[in-house]
């Protein structure tokens, strides 16, 4: 590198360009706040449901739901992806309740299996309103891109 | 080791060690339990032995960085630790919290330890790589702070170096980025969007640049090439790194119910953060090639190396392969994002860890310069197996990924992804032999700390 180049040259591009990008960063991040009511379904969140999609959410958490499956791409890749799996199941939060109760407590021999959490039936639709309000989340070009997630 | 106090390190250096086992063990157990899917069921479901997987992964990177920044801040700041009595405290805070945290995910059924840990009084648990417990959580930020306080005052009382003050920089932002885990609103888009406030602002934003001073650290040390030139060269990569990886948040942002605008934002972007990784890697070869000592200490040199091209292949080429918003609208939570994931940690966080630690630790245990020949071969052969198996474990996933994005996204008739699933079994299987590879690779690295240790040494002779 030429001599003309010093460290404190170096040292201010550094400086000053990271203050630049993340007062950058900062400004879009207000930006996608500002578009956040448009696309984040948060109706669903502040409608009749919402205490029960709330408690979804936690029910979600509190059973690490996300260390097998994605939600809107992201966690583990080990179960199918749930942002869409209300209209998957033909948009029936009953489907969705069925499915998650019925699942073998010792599991499937050889395969995988989902495990049996003995939710009761608030639990369940409270898991699978949380579910519905997700896939009505408004994402770029509808992601996922088709019912398969 | 010049200062007495730098001995702290070898704590944190062994218990990374230890972590890093316990991480490894696990990811067998997952890897098997894609293709034997009921193997040690309900035992250890699938998701327990991930929590194990990336949290001791975390974990034991932390706590290499921590031992890294007692190594070198004093040695940098010229001056004895500030409170050497205080790193040896929290690191025994720190483990046993790890510890507790680990056995709590093994013991009880996660729902039960978030109620046992009263996760309702401040719900953080539940998000991928954030499942510590609350007050885990809590106990991080006050070993963190404790951290900062102590190599923060170190460095006010000693000679302020470059390298110093990046790594402070590095350590301070991850302690500040770390309190968005904290945040989990009920609305999914925000808590998705500040999520990556914690995880992409860690990995490609300030723990590069911990990775970069750990970096310049060895490099002079092992090639004894002018502090200026180093200090130079450290921040043209890190400024590059900020400059594109701030925004470079983005490419997170296109399908989680952001804004479609960040397509664009987040493709430019991320597709120029190579750029830094790739001035990495000749950086580090640069300064080998002008060195003007021969260090004993070959394998440090090695992984300092190591570690340059490997972060450039994992971070850098294989985060663009899925980086613009095109492919990754097929590609997003594939395995192509798993084998991404899997050389860049390995390729940046784990071979800098294993460079610093391959530095220091001779050093640490008394010895002048390095190891004795027959550890350091034997630590070459853990090198080339991790190494080799890394490159093949991302080989195999790449194909995975490849074949599961045509089979479910691409394709005229999209499969269920169970099937999908069934149908790349293959690569599964390949991928869990090229990981028992990788565990044999990391039996011989610890092998090579126990042999040859009474055999003389040789000493760092100039050029």
């Amino acid at each position: 590198m030429a001599q003309a180049f010093t460290k404190a040259m170096a040292r201010n591009i550094f400086y000053g360009g990271s203050l630049f990008f993340f007062l950058l960063l900062l400004a879009l991040t207000f930006q996608t706040e500002a578009d956040f009511p448009s696309r984040d379904n948060r109706a669903a969140l502040e409608g009749p449901k919402g205490t029960q999609i709330a408690e979804g959410k936690r029910l979600w958490e509190e059973n690490d739901c996300i260390g097998c499956h994605t939600l809107l791409g992201e966690g583990a890749y080990f179960a199918p992806e749930l942002a869409n799996v209300y209209t998957r199941f033909g948009n029936s939060t009953d489907a969705i309740k069925g499915f998650i109760a019925s699942r073998p407590a010792d599991g499937i021999p050889g395969r995988r299996s989902m495990p049996q959490f003995n939710f009761n039936d608030e639990e369940l639709s409270a898991l699978a309103e949380f579910l519905k309000y997700v896939s009505e989340i408004k994402t770029a070009r509808n992601w996922p891109p088709n019912i398969q997630g | 080791m010049k200062y007495k106090s730098q001995s702290v390190a070898k704590l944190y250096f062994i218990a990374a060690i230890a972590l890093f086992v316990a991480q490894i063990l696990f990811g067998l157990i997952m890897g098997l339990q894609y293709v034997v899917g009921d193997f040690l069921f309900p035992t250890i479901p699938f998701n327990v032995a991930r929590m194990v997987h990336t949290n001791t992964l975390i974990i034991w990177l932390l706590m290499a960085f921590m031992g890294a920044a007692y190594y070198l801040i004093p040695e940098e700041a010229e001056t004895e630790l500030f409170a050497p009595w205080l790193a040896t405290l929290m690191f025994w805070i720190f483990l046993a919290a790890a510890g507790a945290t680990v056995a709590g995910y093994l013991l009880f059924s996660y729902s039960d330890l978030a109620e046992l840990t009263m996760n309702e009084l401040l719900p953080t648990m539940g998000r991928e790589f954030l499942e510590q417990p609350t007050i885990t959580k809590i106990g991080i930020v006050v070993v963190v702070l404790a951290f900062l306080f102590n190599i923060g005052m170190t460095i006010l009382k000693g000679r302020k170096t470059s390298i110093n003050l990046i790594m402070l920089l590095g350590l301070v932002g991850l302690a500040v980025f770390f309190l968005f885990s904290f945040y989990n609103p009920v609305n999914v888009v925000r808590d998705k969007f500040y999520w990556w406030w914690v995880v992409h602002l860690w990995v490609e934003g300030v723990w590069e640049l911990i990775l970069g001073a750990m970096l310049a650290f060895v490099l002079i040390k092992v090639t004894g090439v002018d502090r200026e030139v180093i200090e130079k060269w450290l921040y043209i990569v890190i400024a590059m790194v900020l400059i594109t990886g701030l925004i470079g948040t983005g490419h997170h942002f296109y399908w989680i119910g952001t804004p479609d605008w960040w397509q664009w934002w987040g493709s430019i972007f991320s597709a120029m953060e190579p750029i830094p990784f790739f001035m990495m890697t000749v950086f580090a070869f640069n300064m080998v090639h002008k060195r003007r000592r021969e260090h004993p200490n070959k394998v440090a040199t090695l992984w300092a190396l190591g570690t340059a091209v490997m972060a450039f292949l994992g971070a850098g080429v294989w985060g663009f392969l899925h980086t613009l918003s095109p492919v990754n609208y097929y590609t997003h939570g594939t395995q192509i994002t798993a084998a991404h994931g899997h050389m860049a940690f390995y390729g940046a966080y784990v071979m800098i860890s294993l460079a610093m630690i391959s530095y220091a630790m001779p050093l640490l245990r008394g010895r002048n310069a390095a190891n004795p020949a027959k550890s350091q071969v034997l630590e070459m052969w853990s090198f080339w197996l991790m190494t080799v198996s890394m490159v093949f474990i991302t080989l195999f996933l790449t194909g995975a990924g490849i074949l599961q994005s045509y089979l479910q996204r691409v394709s005229d008739n999209p499969m269920p992804f169970m099937v999908v699933q069934e149908q790349i079994n293959l690569f599964y299987w390949l991928r869990e032999i090229a990981g028992l590879v990788f565990l044999i690779g990391l039996v011989l690295y610890v092998a090579s700390f126990f042999v040859g240790q009474n055999e003389p040494e040789a000493v760092v002779a100039d050029r």
